[in-house]
Parts: structure tokens; C-alpha cells; sequence
């Protein structure tokens, strides 16, 4: 038992989690890219391009799932509102995109959206201008949320608002941005939001190829979100953060300022869900207040719990299964989901406290311990061994 | 020329390998002590909706001394530590750290990187991080942000946590995680976490609270050997253990001063006998 264990351990490959997860995750996009490509439409091996949308979808979400993970998991910091800079984050790419269609909409003005032209609108907004440049476009779909987080985070974290009362806050957050989005005078599209896309960069987005590039995309900004996120908490901005969530008055008399920990990683976490967002609305080809509402990202909260908060793969995992579950269950039952939802987190945090990576790893480790013992024995009846040989040898003398 | 010349000195100041650049130099917080005094505590009152926790407290404590803080539950003992440590601000009064630093107008943060350490009564360490680490989060380096995300441990750091181990007796659970600790290790631990920190004033909130006999023995020599290099004030309730370190103790009682001085001055003061025995007949 204790030989096998040595020899697992010697030839362990030396790889640490940022590389193993690049590594799965490139591996299977490039596969499923690879058998939508490549692979004719009537092999069993064809993965459809609906397929392929989903799973950038998917891997939207794990993004979503990652950002909330990194101030819950690691900060404590209980946000019920990330689905607010999910959506700015869509909003931004959105509104590119819908400047893109220019005199191929229904009214075919070269200038004005369709909604405008219905609401009867002269001239763009100001807040519209420039949104036609990719480059400008993207910047505003960063710029905006992670000012947002970091005005609100200041806010909060600077008069000390912790634990549920900031909970209810971010909720109110999401929920006040829903209302207001929903006017049809705020300028984004009322409750119909932005949709009937036609092309991006220059390419049509019901293409195959572009639908494939774009979840590919979507895999590499999920991987170097992945390592950045990776590489701060195991910095000492890291271990500071954990400092914060487990204990934040006695990191204050260490000298460290809390709120401000807390604030910046509050931005990093709003621009990782701003670009989950923007990536996320060329692919579904739509983006509405719905996206704003509090049930969304509450619903978040809920895949991070299932994978196992305070490890970034977990979220990842989470969001995966919880939202692959959510495709299956809602194509039986689409109103029973919310119920399995409720349900679903009930059971987590009663019996997997620490989610499913948590669980996994109590039984990996149960594992590892047994012949770590069991080397601890063989060392002991060494030990005896050789001393019965001394008194042997002191009787023969 | 002589405008050459001083370039030419500069130059030489600048480019000398002997020395670090004064710009590099960490600037320490001079804590002026001309008069020996550290802390200044004068006039202090705080009032929780109409109930005075402190009362026109005065207290003067000397460079290097150890001090000892008795007084009945309520005395404002920790309120005390919680107006010098930036946590409460208090209605009246001032508190100097040394002849020029005003406590009051700093916040926690700042006061604990001016050099005033705080131990809590409950130990507070962070239990899923190892002693190490904890013992590295103490390190009294820039603390911002920004330089946390490239911080690494120098060499003289990581000599001053092992020296920091050594002293508080937890050089073998260096790896292990802090939850795992026993009681009294993490007490022990949360003052080498201020040790670290090389604190001018140590406030040290009963630290004996729920130790076994030889674990409070430890802890005694322990605060001995910092009284002197650090200033120590110690709040305690354990009588046997205050008369064993203390040197001066200072009694509160309903948010000010009673008596000052000596153990035996102290235990033979009229006043002190009448609260104590007062409130316990």
C-alpha cells in the first residue's frame, strides 16, 4: 500500500491548478470546436453549432460564477448583485453591435436603432455616440461597471456595511438598474433591450465559423481570468483578503486598510463579470433588463455554493453543472426550475457545506491520509525491529 | 567652481555603495520620548448613551515600563483600549502617543502602523492560514494595495519571523494551519503576530484568560523579556499572575483612575479595599 502511494507520488506530474485547468479547458474547446468544424454534419461525432453556442454560454456563466466567487469565497463579501455588472457589461457590447446593423433594420435608418425610430427619436443620445467603435465600445462595457463597484464599494466598504445589510444592498442595486432599464426613455430598448444582431467586426454572427470563434474566445478570456485571479490570491494581496474574510478588525490592527482591499478587489470582480457579459450577449444574440434582475444573481450565488466557494475551480464547476442541469430540467418542467433551484441550495449548504470540491477533496484527503499512517506503522516496527535485535544481542553476550 | 563642486559632492553622496539612498530608506515614525513618557492618556471620557465608560480618565505611562490594568468588569479597561487604538472616538479628552503624535486623529490602521500593537481578549488569529502566514501578515512592510500583489519575503523579514518564533515557542507548528492550535498557542501566536511588527506599545488584553498553570508561567516570562525593548500595558484580571509581572499597576474603577503605584501600595489603599470588598460583602 505505502510502495503504491510512493510511486503515485514520484511520478506526479509537477503541474499547479492554473495550468491544469488552461489545459482541460483548452483541450475540450478544442475538441468540440474541432468536431464542429471538421467532423460532417452526419457523423455521431458532430457537435452541433447550437451545442457550441451553448457551451460559450456556459462558459459565460463559469465566468460570472468565478467573479462572484473571488469576493464571496474569498473575501466573504456576499454579493446579490453581480448580476448588474454582468448586464452593463452586455449593455456595452449590445449597444456595438446594434450600431452595426445600420440600414438593415426594420426601418432602415443608417443612423438611428429601430426602437429609437418607433419611440420617434431625432438623433442618438449622447451616451450612444462613439458606441459604433469597437475599441470605444468595449472600453465603455469595462468602464462602466467597474466604476460603478468601485463607487458603491467605496460607499459601503468605507462606512463598515458588512454581511447581510450589504447583501440587501447590491440587491437593491440590481434591482433599481432593472427598473430604470426597463423605461423606454433610459434609451436602451425599454423591456425588448437590444436584440436582432447582424454582425460583429465585420462578420456574420449566425456564421459557424464565428460562433465557434467567439466560444473559443470566450475559453481563452475565461482561462486568463482564471490565471489573474489565480495569481492574486496567491499573492500576499491574497492571503491579506482571506485575513480580511476571517478575522477584518484584527487585520485593521495590523495596519492593513480593509476597505480598500476590500474596494479593489470589489472592482476586479465587476470587470471579470463585465466581460462575462460582453462576451455572453453576441452569443445568446439578445440583452434585456431581465438580465438585471435580482433572481439572476441570486441564482449565481447558487452555483458557487454547489462547486464549492473559496476555490476558483469550483465556481467553474458549479456554474457548469447547476446550468447544464438547468437546460435538461427546464426542457422537461420550465416552471418546476425555480422549486429545484430553491431545493438544490437548501441541500448544499446542509449536506455539502463546502460544495462539491470541498467534498471531494474531505475524501481525496481521507484517502492520502490512510497510507501517510500506515508509513508512520512501517516506521514504528522498523524502529521495534531493530531494537529487538539490540537486546538479542545484549542476551547473547 | 563652486557650484561644480557641490554637484560633483552630490554626485559622490548619490553614487556611494556603502549606504542606502536616504529616499529608500523606510521612514520609521519618530515617536518622540524626550521626556520619557510614551503615552499620554488626559481628560478621557466616552459616554454609550448616557452611561460613562470613562470618566476624566488620566494616565501616563513611561518608555520601556510594564503596566498592569486591574479593575472590576465595566472598569472601561478595554474601552480604554479601544479609544487609544482608534476604534472608539471619545466625547472629551486627548491621547498622545509619545510628545508629538495625537492617537485621535488617526484611524485603526494607521495608529497600529505608528506602532501601537493591540491584543484582543478573545484570541484573533486567522485560523485557515498558517502561522507562518499569519506571522507574515504582521510584517511591518507597505501595506497597500497595490504592493501587496508583488510583496515578497526578504531575507531580513523572514529571519525576523523565525526570531519571532523562537521567542513566542512555536518554531515546530511553523506550517501548521493557526485553527489548529491549542488556547494558549494562540495566544502566544497573536503576540508574536505584534511582535513582528516591532510595536513601540504593546496593549495586551488578558492574556492569560483560559491558560493551564505552566502556559500562564511562559506567558509571564514571555512579557517580562519585551518589557524594556517595548512598552507593555497589560489588562488582567488574575490577580496571582498581575502580582508576579507587574511593576506599576494602575486600578480602574467606573471610568477613571483609583489607584496607582505599587502591588502592595496598591492592595493596601484604603479606596481599593473598599470598592473590592465593598462590592463583594
Amino acid at each position: 500500500m505505502s510502495n503504491l502511494s510512493n510511486t503515485i507520488q514520484k511520478y506526479r506530474l509537477p503541474v499547479n491548478t492554473t495550468s491544469m485547468f488552461v489545459i482541460v479547458l483548452f483541450a475540450a474547446t478544442l475538441l468540440a470546436s474541432m468536431a464542429n468544424l471538421l467532423v460532417p454534419v452526419d457523423s455521431a461525432l458532430h457537435v452541433s453549432t447550437y451545442t457550441i453556442t451553448l457551451l460559450g454560454k456556459y462558459l459565460c456563466l463559469a465566468m460570472l460564477a468565478m467573479a462572484v466567487d473571488v469576493v464571496w469565497g474569498y473575501c466573504g463579501i456576499l454579493s446579490l448583485g453581480h448580476g448588474a455588472f454582468f448586464a452593463l457589461g452586455g449593455y456595452g457590447m449590445g449597444m456595438y453591435l446594434m450600431r452595426q446593423i445600420g440600414d438593415r433594420g426594420v426601418y432602415a435608418n443608417p443612423e438611428l436603432p429601430d426602437f429609437m425610430v418607433f419611440l420617434d427619436w431625432g438623433e442618438l443620445p449622447w451616451y450612444w455616440l462613439g458606441m459604433d467603435n469597437f475599441g470605444f465600445a468595449m472600453l465603455m462595457a469595462l468602464a462602466v461597471p467597474g466604476l460603478l463597484a468601485f463607487v458603491f464599494g467605496w460607499l459601503a466598504f468605507r462606512s463598515k456595511v458588512t454581511g447581510v445589510y450589504l447583501s440587501i444592498m447590491t440587491q437593491a442595486l440590481t434591482y433599481a438598474l432593472m427598473l430604470a432599464f426597463f423605461r423606454n426613455e433610459m434609451g436602451f430598448g425599454g423591456n425588448n433591450g437590444l436584440t436582432d444582431f447582424k454582425e460583429i467586426l465585420g462578420f456574420d454572427l449566425q456564421a459557424d465559423s464565428t460562433r465557434v470563434s467567439l466560444f473559443m474566445i470566450t475559453a481563452v478570456m475565461l482561462a486568463i481570468g482564471f490565471a489573474l485571479s489565480q495569481y492574486i490570491m496567491n499573492s500576499r494581496m491574497g492571503r491579506v483578503v482571506l485575513a480580511i474574510r476571517d478575522g477584518e478588525p484584527r487585520s485593521r490592527f495590523l495596519g492593513y486598510r480593509s476597505e480598500r482591499y476590500k474596494v479593489w478587489l470589489f472592482v476586479y470582480s465587476a470587470l471579470l463579470a463585465a466581460v462575462a457579459g460582453a462576451l455572453y450577449v453576441p452569443q445568446v444574440g439578445i440583452i434585456n433588463p431581465g438580465e438585471f434582475s435580482p433572481i439572476n444573481s441570486i441564482e449565481v450565488v447558487v452555483w458557487v455554493a454547489v462547486g464549492g466557494r473559496g476555490t476558483l475551480y469550483g465556481a467553474v464547476i458549479g456554474a457548469l453543472l447547476v446550468n447544464y442541469a438547468k437546460s435538461r430540467f427546464s426542457v422537461v418542467m420550465p416552471e418546476g426550475w425555480i422549486f429545484a433551484l430553491g431545493a438544490l441550495f437548501v441541500w448544499v449548504t446542509l449536506f455539502l457545506p463546502k460544495g462539491i470540491v470541498g467534498w471531494v477533496q474531505d475524501r481525496f484527503s481521507s484517502l492520502a491520509q490512510a497510507p501517510a499512517q500506515s508509513q508512520a506503522d512501517d516506521d514504528l516496527e522498523e524502529a521495534r525491529h531493530d531494537e529487538s535485535i539490540m537486546i538479542n544481542k545484549e542476551l547473547a553476550q | 567652481m563652486s557650484f561644480f563642486d557641490k554637484a560633483l559632492g552630490s554626485t559622490r553622496e548619490v553614487m556611494r555603495r556603502d549606504q542606502v539612498w536616504p529616499m529608500l530608506m523606510p521612514d520609521a515614525p519618530k515617536v518622540n520620548v524626550d521626556k520619557d513618557v510614551i503615552l499620554y492618556v488626559e481628560g478621557l471620557s466616552v459616554s454609550f448613551d448616557g452611561f460613562k465608560a470613562l470618566n476624566d480618565l488620566n494616565l501616563y505611562v513611561n518608555d520601556g515600563e510594564l503596566r498592569c490594568l486591574i479593575g472590576a468588569n465595566g472598569a472601561g479597561k478595554t474601552t480604554l483600549m479601544d479609544v487609544i487604538t482608534g476604534k472608539t472616538q471619545p466625547d472629551e479628552g486627548s491621547v498622545y502617543f509619545g510628545q508629538s503624535i495625537d492617537l485621535l486623529a488617526h484611524k485603526e490602521p494607521e495608529i497600529a502602523q505608528l506602532g501601537v500593537g493591540r491584543k484582543f481578549q478573545q484570541p484573533t488569529v486567522f485560523d485557515a492560514q498558517t502561522v507562518f502566514t499569519n506571522l507574515e501578515l504582521s510584517l511591518k512592510t507597505n501595506q497597500g494595495v497595490w504592493s501587496s500583489l508583488t510583496a515578497k519575503i526578504s531575507p531580513v523579514e523572514s529571519e525576523r519571523i523565525d526570531y519571532v518564533l523562537n521567542t513566542v515557542g512555536l518554531q515546530g507548528q511553523r506550517q501548521l494551519l493557526a485553527g489548529a492550535l491549542s488556547h494558549g498557542q494562540k495566544q502566544w501566536l497573536e503576540i508574536g503576530m505584534l511582535l513582528v511588527s516591532q510595536p513601540r506599545l504593546l496593549l495586551i488584553d488578558e492574556p492569560v484568560a483560559g491558560m493551564t498553570a505552566q502556559e500562564t508561567e511562559r506567558t509571564a516570562e514571555l512579557l517580562q523579556s519585551l518589557a524594556g525593548e517595548h512598552t507593555v500595558i497589560v489588562v488582567e484580571h488574575d490577580m496571582e499572575f498581575v502580582r508576579s509581572i507587574a511593576r506599576t499597576v494602575t486600578v480602574l474603577h467606573q471610568g477613571s483612575v483609583l489607584a496607582e503605584g505599587s502591588m502592595d501600595e496598591v492592595q493596601n489603599n484604603k479606596d481599593v479595599i473598599e470598592v473590592y470588598l465593598g462590592s463583594e460583602t
